[in-house]
C-alpha cells in the first residue's frame, strides 16, 4: 500500500487531500477548494450592482472613491493591491500533478471536501467512481450552486475570460505584494498550477450525476474487491470517516471528527474498530503549539478553543480571551458557551442600535445560532428581525428538517416526540426570522456574496458587530473595508479531535499501523507502550506501508457430499488434497465453489509429483502386478543426461526412463502404460 | 451449526407475527405482534417457548420490528415491560416514530371499548420505545461482534423494512410485509442480491379479503356518494388512527375513480403531530414524492394546483397531501395555513391541509366529507359538527362498529332516534341518515395494497408473483412461509419447490424448523493461487457441424469457426497442518515449501506411420530433410484435422500439439520410445515421436491408434 498526502489543507473549510493506493486501486480522499485564497482578489467595486433586489440596492450608492482613500495598514498591502480580476480558485497543492485518469475511486468526507469535485469530473479521461454520503451530496450541491451564483457577480462585472487571466502572468505576479504572492504561488512558489477557473452550474449538475450516494454504515463494494463504508464523523451533517476493506488490508481514514455535536450525528468511532491501518488526517490541532509560544501559560488543549474578541480598528492587538468550561471533557460546554457569548454580544450590539453580521459558513453553527439568537433577543426584550440572505437558505433549512437519520440523538428525539427537528419554521411563522433568497448569499471569506455589500454599509458603525471565524487572515480579509469602526468578534469552534483525545482514541481503535501527520509529531508523543506502529507522513511525499498480511482469506464452500481425498505427506506432518473449483470474488470476499462431479475432478487433474522413484522398489511393485522388467545398467548418454532405464519385458515390451525431474513411460499397450503409471504413483509423493 | 426457526405467531395464519431464529448460536426475534382476533392469552405469542425461565435477556440477542402495524409490533410493550425483556430492539426511524401512536391508540380503544384491564399502560409504551434503537435503510448494524443486521426498503407502509441478519457464514432475510410494485406514495421493495441460507417471507395474497367486506364497503361508498351527490354533508367520526386510514383509502380511491370533486376534510383533532412525522420522513416515501421535494421547481410553487399538475394526480387527498409539503417549501403563510391532518394508513401516510378550516366551514354551503374525532361522538369536534348537521335530512353520519353506552354514537346505533338529549338543556333533532360502520374496530388488515379493495381493478396474481419474484431474485437455500392463509401458502410452497427447486416450509405456530447451513472452510490463500485463478484459461475449439456437445458459441455469427472459451478454473492445493490454519496454495508454492522439485511423469511413444511417396522423398538430397520433416508433419496435420474435427490442433512448426499431446517427426534410427517390434524396416514408414501427460492419456491413445492407421499421401 502506498500513501501520499497531497495537501494538509487548513482548518474546517479546507480539509486535507490524500491519495491512497490499496489493492491496486488508486483512491483520492477529498477534493476541496482553498477558498481562503480568494482574499487576494478585490471584491466587486461598490458602484457595480448587477440586478440587485431593492432591499440591498439602497446602500450601493456610496461613491467608489471610498476604496482608494483607504489608509495603508502595511507598506506592501492595501486595498488597491488586491487583484482586480475575476477570481480563480485554488485546488489542493499537488493534486494537479496527478493524472486524473489514474484515479479509480474518490471518497468525499464532507461538503467542504466536495467543492472542488466538478473541476475533477469535468477533466477528460476522469472516470473514477465517486462515493459521497447522501446528506453531503445534497449540501455540497447547494454550496456549489451557491458558489457559482455568487461568482456570477464577478462574471457580470469583468465579462467572461477565455484564456488565462492577466494576473497570472509572471510580470504581474512579480509586482504583487509579498503576502498576496505567497497565496498565489505558495510558499515554495509551486502552487500556481493549482489555480482553476470556476466550474459552471452545468458542471455541478454533471458532477452530481457521477456521484454515488451512500447512507451511514451502508456497505458498498468497488470492483468486487474493496468494501467501502462511511461512518459519521460528527463534524457536520453528512460528514464521514471512510473504511476501506480490501483482501489484505483494512483501512480506516479519520478525517476531522467531533465527539460533540449539537446537530450532526455523533462521531461513530466504534465502527472504526478492527481496522489494521488508521490514516489519521485530522489536522485541527495543528499549530496549537505555535500559538503557545506567546501563550505559554495555557495548555495546548485550551488554546485551540480560545474565543477572542478583537478590535481591529485600533493598531494594538487586544485579545480578550475567554476560557471557561475547561473541565468539560468533550468540549460541549465550551462550545455552548461560545455560542452563548456570541449571542449575548449580538444582543448588546443590537441594543446599542447597531447591526450584526454573521456570515454563513459552518452550517452547524449557523443552525444553532438561528435557534439561540431569538431566545436571547426575547429574554432581553429586544424586538429585532433576523434575516438570512441566501439563495439556498430556504432549501438548506427545509433540508435540515427532513433528515432525522443524519442528526444527533437530541434532534432525533424530536422526531419521536413529533416536534420539528429544528425550530426555524416556527421562527419564520412567528415573523422572527426572514429568509431572502433574492440576493446572492453567504460570505466566502468576505469576497463573495451579500456580506460584501453589508460590510460596506456598516463598517463605520461602531455599534455594529461582525462575527468572524478564527483562522482567517483578518487583515487581508478586511482590507477592502478599512477603516473598520465596527467591532469584530472572532471565534473558533472545535473542528476536530482535540489533542489529548487522539491517543486514547487510537488505543480504543487498536490498529496495527497508524499513519500520522508529521506536523502533529511535536504535539503528540506516542508512548512506547502503545501497541501500534506509527508512520509519520509529510505533504507530497509518498509513504510505502509494509504488508501486514501475506495471504488472502479464502472461503471454501463445499457441498455436503463433497469429499476430499486427503493424502498424508511422508515426511511432514501435513495433509494435502487437490482443490478444483471456481473462484468468486464478491464483496471483498474470496470464495472457492467446489465442483460437484468427482469424476470430472480426477480426469482433468494434472498430476503433480515430486522426489524420485526408487527403481528397485518400482520393480518390486511392478512384479506384484505381474509386470516384469530389468534395469539397464550403466547407461549414460550425453544427449539424454544421466538417466536410468527400466526395460519391461512382460507382458509386453515397454520402457521407463527415469531422470532427475522427469520420468517417461513408453509402452504401446495402453493398459500396461497405466499399470506402470500407477506403480510409480504409489512410490512418489504427489497430488 | 445451522439455523433454527421457531414460529411463535403468523404460522399458517395472519396475525401476531413473531418468529425467533437462531443462527449459529445467536437468537433474534423478528416482529412482536399481537393477534386482533383473540381476547385471551392467544392474543400474544407464547413467549415461554423462548425461555422456560422467562430469562429473555439472555435467551435473545435482539428484537427486530419490521413495521408499525399492530400485528407486528402490538405485543412489544407487553414483552418488554411486562415480560421484562431489556435487550436491544431495532426498527426503522419511521417505525419508531409511528409505532407508539398506533400502540397508544390501540390501548385506548381496548380500555375504552371493552373496559378491559390494561395489558400495558401509556408509560409502558413510552418506556418500551425508549429502548428502541432506530436504524436507517442499508445501514449495517453490528449488534455484537458476530451478529450483523441490515434493513432494506419494503414499501407496504411508511418505514416498513425487510431485515437481513448474518452470523458468521450464515445469513437470512425476514421480509415482514412488502410490496413488489410501487404505489403513489411508497416505492417498491428493494433488496440486494444476497447469499442467503434462509428467506422467511410473508405470503399474503391479495384475495384474502372476504367478499362480504367488499359488499359492505361498496354500500358505504354508495351511501356517501348518494349523500354528497344530493348536496349533503357526511360526518365520519373516527378514532385518531386505525379505521380512519382505511376509510380514507376507500374514499380516496373511489373519489378518483368517480372523478368526484367534493372536498374531504379532516378535523384538526386527528393527530396534527403526524403531519410533522410525514414531513420529516419524506425520504422514506416514493421516488415521485421525494423528487417533488428535491427538485428546485417545487420551491417555486405557490399554489397547490401547480403541485397537483406536477404530480399528475387528480385525487383530492393526494393533492392535499402534496400541499402538506408546502410548509417545508414555501414559508409565506398564505398558501398553507393552519390545519393539517394526517392519516396513517394501511399503505400510506397522507396528510391534508386546507385553508382555515374553522368552525365557519361547518355551515358553509355545498357538500363535503369530514373526518372528525372522537369516534363515538362523545364530545369534541365530532359532536359539535353533529349538532349542526344532524337536523338536516340531506346529511349523513357514519357510525363506528362499537360505541360505549351513553355516547351519542351509542344512541344512534341502538335505534332510529329522532331526538337525542345531549344534556338537560340541549336536545338535537336528528333527521340525517346514519350508516353503521363497516369495520369492526381495529380489524386486522391482511391486505397488502389499497387496490385490493376493488377486485375489478387488481391483478390477483400480482402478489403471488411478487413473492415468487423476490424468492427467485434472492435464490435462498431455503424458504419459510409465514403470515398467510394455509391453503394459499400450500400452493405457493408447491410453486417454490417445483419452479425454483428451493426447499420450502410452512410451519404452524409453535413449530420449529431446522435448516442445515453451508459448510464453509476458512483458509489462507497464497498470492500465486489467486493469480493462477485469475489467469485466462483460453480454450480454442473448432466448431464442428455435427458435434454439438461443445458449448454453444456466444458468437452466433455463422462464419465463425473458432470458438474461444475462457473458463477460469481455480486449481490449488489445500494443506492442513497441525496447529495451523488451513492454507490453499498453488502447486509451485507447495514445492517451494517442501524444498522439492517437480517430477514430471510423462508418456512417450514413437509411432510409425505409412507414407506412400516416401521413396520419392528419400531419393532427394539429405539437406532437404528438414523440409521433409515439415512436409510430413503437414501431412499428419491434415490427416489429424480431418480425423479430430472439433478439436483444436496447433501447428507449431517443429511439432503439433493437441492439449498436452506433442508430436514431432523422429529421425533417430534408435529412438528409445520405439517400442513396437518393427523388425522389418519398411521403407515407407516414417516415425512420429509423441509425448503426453497422464491427463490426456485417453486422447493420446486415440490419436496414436489413428496415426498407425493413417496412410499419409503426399499427393
Amino acid at each position: 500500500m502506498k500513501f501520499t498526502c497531497l495537501s494538509k489543507g487548513s482548518g474546517f473549510h479546507f480539509p486535507p487531500c490524500h491519495i491512497l493506493d490499496v489493492s491496486g486501486f488508486r483512491i483520492l480522499l477529498d477534493c476541496p477548494l482553498d477558498l481562503s485564497a480568494l482574499t487576494i482578489f478585490s471584491p466587486v467595486p461598490l458602484d457595480f450592482h448587477p440586478k440587485l433586489e431593492e432591499e440591498t440596492c439602497d446602500f450601493a450608492v456610496h461613491n467608489s472613491f471610498d476604496m482608494r482613500k483607504r489608509q495603508r495598514i502595511e507598506k506592501s498591502l492595501h486595498a488597491d493591491s488586491l487583484i482586480c480580476a475575476q477570481p480563480w480558485y485554488k485546488t489542493p497543492k499537488n493534486l494537479h500533478l496527478w493524472d486524473p485518469s489514474s484515479i479509480d475511486l474518490v471518497l468525499i468526507s464532507s461538503t467542504m471536501g466536495m467543492l472542488g469535485l466538478p473541476l475533477l469530473t469535468q477533466t477528460k479521461g476522469f472516470s473514477a467512481k465517486i462515493y459521497v454520503t447522501e446528506a453531503t451530496a445534497r449540501l455540497g450541491q447547494l454550496m456549489m450552486e451557491d458558489l457559482v451564483l455568487m461568482h456570477s457577480e464577478f462574471q457580470q462585472f469583468y465579462g467572461s475570460e477565455s484564456n488565462s487571466p492577466q494576473w497570472m502572468n509572471w510580470e504581474e505576479l512579480e509586482l504583487l505584494p509579498s503576502a498576496l504572492r505567497e497565496v498565489a504561488l505558495g510558499k515554495d512558489g509551486m502552487e500556481l498550477g493549482g489555480w482553476k477557473p470556476l466550474y459552471s452550474s452545468a458542471d455541478v449538475e454533471d458532477c452530481l450525476k457521477k456521484v454515488q450516494t451512500l447512507k451511514y454504515a451502508e456497505e458498498t463494494c468497488y470492483n468486487g474487491i474493496l468494501v467501502i463504508k462511511a461512518f459519521s464523523s460528527g463534524l457536520e451533517i453528512g460528514s464521514c470517516n471512510w473504511t476501506i476493506n480490501g483482501p489484505k488490508r483494512n483501512v480506516a481514514c479519520i478525517s476531522s471528527s467531533s465527539f460533540f455535536s449539537a446537530h450532526a450525528m455523533e462521531f461513530d468511532y466504534h465502527a472504526l474498530q478492527g481496522n489494521d491501518l488508521i490514516l489519521y488526517s485530522d489536522f485541527s490541532s495543528e499549530g496549537v503549539l505555535t500559538n503557545d509560544e506567546h501563550e505559554n501559560n495555557y495548555s495546548a488543549s485550551n488554546t485551540n478553543n480560545s474565543l477572542t474578541l478583537r478590535d481591529v480598528s485600533g493598531e494594538k492587538d487586544d485579545w480578550i480571551k475567554l476560557k471557561e468550561g475547561l473541565l468539560s471533557n468533550d468540549g460541549s460546554l465550551e462550545e455552548r458557551e461560545k455560542l452563548a457569548f456570541i449571542c449575548s454580544c449580538a444582543v448588546d450590539s443590537v441594543k446599542a442600535g447597531g447591526s450584526v453580521i454573521i456570515p454563513l459558513n459552518r452550517l452547524g453553527i449557523v443552525l444553532q445560532m438561528l435557534e439561540q439568537i431569538p431566545v436571547y433577543l426575547e429574554s432581553s426584550a429586544v424586538k429585532v428581525p433576523i434575516y438570512i440572505i441566501s439563495s439556498v437558505a430556504a432549501e438548506l433549512l427545509a433540508f435540515t428538517n427532513v433528515i432525522p437519520e443524519w442528526l444527533c440523538k437530541e434532534r432525533q428525539e424530536k422526531l419521536f416526540s413529533g416536534e420539528p427537528l429544528f425550530s426555524h419554521f416556527e421562527l419564520m411563522k412567528q415573523k422572527k426570522l426572514y429568509v431572502f433568497p433574492a440576493v446572492h448569499s453567504p460570505e466566502l471569506f468576505l469576497r463573495l456574496g451579500p456580506v460584501v455589500q453589508l460590510l460596506r454599509r456598516w463598517h463605520g458603525d461602531e455599534n455594529s458587530l461582525l462575527v468572524l471565524e478564527d483562522g482567517l487572515d483578518t487583515d487581508m480579509a478586511l482590507l477592502p473595508f478599512k477603516p473598520m469602526a465596527m467591532k469584530v468578534l472572532q471565534c473558533s469552534f472545535l473542528s476536530g479531535i482535540r489533542l489529548q483525545k487522539i491517543h486514547p482514541l487510537l488505543e480504543i481503535l487498536q490498529p496495527k499501523v497508524v499513519l500520522f501527520p508529521d506536523d502533529l509529531r511535536k504535539q503528540i508523543k506516542f508512548s512506547s507502550s502503545h501497541s501500534f506502529s506509527v508512520f509519520y507522513y509529510f505533504e507530497n511525499e509518498t509513504l510505502g506501508v509494509p504488508k501486514l498480511k501475506g495471504s488472502v482469506d479464502l472461503e471454501i464452500v463445499a457441498n455436503i457430499d463433497t469429499q476430499f481425498s486427503w493424502r498424508k505427506l511422508n515426511h511432514d506432518d501435513m495433509d494435502i488434497t487437490g482443490l478444483e473449483g471456481q473462484l468468486l470474488i464478491n464483496h471483498g470476499k474470496h470464495q472457492v465453489l467446489l465442483g460437484n462431479e468427482v469424476s470430472n475432478f480426477s480426469r482433468r487433474k494434472p498430476l503433480l509429483y515430486w522426489g524420485l522413484p526408487d527403481l528397485e522398489k518400482l520393480l518390486a511393485v511392478l512384479s506384484k502386478m505381474g509386470v516384469k522388467g530389468s534395469i539397464e545398467q550403466g547407461m549414460s548418454d550425453a544427449e539424454s543426461g544421466s538417466g536410468e532405464i527400466v526395460h519391461i519385458h512382460e507382458p509386453s515390451k515397454a520402457l521407463i526412463e527415469v531422470r532427475a525431474t522427469k520420468t517417461v513411460i513408453s509402452a504401446h499397450d495402453e493398459r500396461l502404460a497405466t499399470l506402470i503409471f500407477e506403480a510409480i504413483g504409489t512410490l512418489m509423493d504427489g497430488i | 451449526m445451522g439455523m433454527e426457526c421457531l414460529v411463535l405467531g403468523a404460522g399458517q395464519e395472519v396475525g401476531k407475527s413473531c418468529v425467533v431464529v437462531t443462527i449459529n448460536g445467536k437468537r433474534i426475534m423478528f416482529d412482536c405482534g399481537m393477534h386482533m382476533g383473540y381476547d385471551d392469552h392467544r392474543r400474544y405469542p407464547d413467549f415461554s417457548l423462548i425461555s422456560k425461565s422467562r430469562d429473555f435477556d439472555h435467551s435473545l440477542d435482539c428484537v427486530i420490528i419490521t413495521h408499525f402495524h399492530l400485528d407486528h409490533v402490538g405485543a412489544l410493550p407487553y414483552f418488554t415491560e411486562v415480560c421484562g425483556y431489556n435487550g436491544p430492539i431495532y426498527m426503522t426511524y419511521p417505525t419508531k416514530a409511528l409505532a407508539p401512536l398506533m400502540l397508544e391508540d390501540f390501548r385506548k380503544v381496548l380500555v375504552d371499548r371493552r373496559g378491559e384491564e390494561e395489558q400495558f399502560t401509556s408509560l409502558h409504551i413510552l418506556q418500551c420505545m425508549n429502548k428502541v434503537i432506530p436504524v436507517n435503510l442499508k445501514q449495517t448494524v453490528q449488534v455484537d461482534d458476530d451478529l450483523q443486521i441490515r434493513a432494506y426498503y419494503a414499501g407496504h407502509v411508511l418505514g416498513a423494512a425487510m431485515f437481513y441478519a448474518k452470523v458468521g457464514d450464515s445469513a437470512m432475510v425476514y421480509t415482514g410485509d412488502y410490496n413488489m410494485t410501487p404505489d403513489r406514495h411508497l416505492g417498491a421493495a428493494q433488496i440486494d442480491r444476497l447469499q442467503l441460507d434462509l428467506l422467511i417471507t410473508e405470503s399474503t395474497y391479495a384475495t384474502t379479503i372476504r367478499d362480504s367486506k367488499y359488499a359492505r364497503e361498496r354500500e358505504f361508498l354508495k351511501a356517501v356518494h348518494k349523500c354528497v351527490a344530493g348536496g349533503g354533508k357526511v360526518l365520519i367520526p373516527t378514532f385518531a388512527l386505525g379505521r380512519a386510514q382505511e376509510l380514507c383509502i376507500l374514499l380516496d380511491d373511489y373519489w378518483e375513480r368517480m372523478n368526484l370533486k367534493v372536498p374531504i376534510y379532516f378535523s384538526a383533532g386527528l393527530t396534527i403531530q403526524a403531519n410533522m412525522y410525514y414531513k420529516m420522513l419524506i425520504s422514506w416515501t416514493s421516488q415521485k414524492v421525494k423528487e417533488t421535494y428535491a427538485t428546485r421547481n417545487a420551491f417555486d410553487f405557490k399554489h397547490a394546483s401547480h403541485i397537483n399538475a406536477c404530480l399528475q394526480v387528480k385525487s383530492n387527498i393526494v393533492g392535499a397531501f402534496v400541499q402538506a409539503l408546502c410548509p417545508l417549501i414555501v414559508y409565506d403563510d398564505d398558501v398553507c395555513t393552519s390545519i393539517s391532518i394526517i392519516v396513517i394508513s394501511g399503505s400510506f401516510v397522507a396528510s391534508l391541509i386546507f385553508h382555515n378550516f374553522d368552525r365557519s366551514l361547518i355551515n358553509a354551503p355545498g357538500p363535503c366529507v369530514l373526518f372528525a374525532t372522537p369516534g363515538m361522538i362523545s364530545g369534541g369536534f365530532s359532536l359539535e359538527v353533529f349538532k349542526q348537521w344532524a337536523p338536516c335530512e340531506m346529511n349523513l353520519v357514519t357510525l363506528p362498529g362499537y360505541c360505549v353506552a351513553g355516547t351519542v354514537g351509542h344512541k344512534l346505533m341502538s335505534g332510529k332516534p329522532t331526538k337525542i338529549d345531549l344534556d338537560k338543556d340541549t336536545q338535537i333533532d336528528v333527521r340525517c341518515k346514519s350508516f353503521k360502520a363497516i369495520n369492526p374496530v381495529l380489524e386486522v388488515r391482511a391486505w397488502r395494497s389499497r387496490s385490493v379493495v376493488f377486485p375489478e381493478h387488481t391483478c390477483p396474481h400480482t402478489d403471488s408473483k411478487g413473492i415468487m419474484d423476490l424468492v427467485k431474485f434472492l435464490s435462498p437455500k431455503n424458504v419459510i412461509l409465514v403470515h398467510g392463509e394455509k391453503p394459499k401458502m400450500g400452493s405457493l410452497k408447491e410453486r417454490i419447490q417445483s419452479e425454483l427447486r428451493i426447499p420450502c416450509y410452512l410451519p404452524a405456530n409453535c413449530d420449529t424448523v431446522c435448516i442445515p447451513s453451508t459448510i464453509c472452510v476458512k483458509a489462507h490463500a497464497s498470492d500465486a493461487f489467486i493469480r493462477s485463478c485469475l489467469n485466462p484459461n483460453f480454450r480454442f475449439l473448432k466448431r464442428s457441424k455435427e458435434d454439438n456437445s461443445y458449448e454453444v458459441s456466444r458468437n452466433t455469427n455463422a462464419t465463425a469457426t473458432l470458438e474461444v472459451n475462457d473458463e477460469r478454473i481455480a486449481e490449488g492445493i489445500l494443506i492442513m497442518e497441525k496447529g495451523k490454519k488451513a492454507r490453499v496454495v498453488h502447486q509451485d508454492d507447495l514445492l517451494l515449501m517442501l524444498g522439492q522439485k517437480k517430477h514430471d511423469v510423462q508418456f512417450a511413444y514413437c509411432c510409425p506411420a505409412q507414407l506412400d511417396n516416401l521413396e520419392e522423398t528419400r531419393n532427394r538430397d539429405d539437406a532437404l530433410s528438414l523440409t521433409n520433416k515439415c512436409s510430413w508433419l503437414q501431412l499428419l496435420f491434415k490427416e489429424l484435422s480431418n480425423y479430430l474435427s472439433g478439436v483444436n490442433i496447433q501447428d507449431l512448426g517443429e511439432h503439433l500439439q493437441v492439449e498436452s499431446f506433442l508430436v514431432s517427426v523422429c529421425l533417430k534410427d534408435n529412438c528409445p520410445y520405439r517400442i513396437t517390434d518393427h523388425t522389418k524396416k519398411e521403407s515407407a514408414t516414417v516415425f512420429f515421436c509423441c509425448t503426453w501427460s497422464a491427463a490426456d492419456e485417453k486422447l493420446a491413445r486415440e490419436i496414436i491408434s489413428a496415426m498407425e492407421r493413417f496412410n499419409l499421401s503426399g499427393n
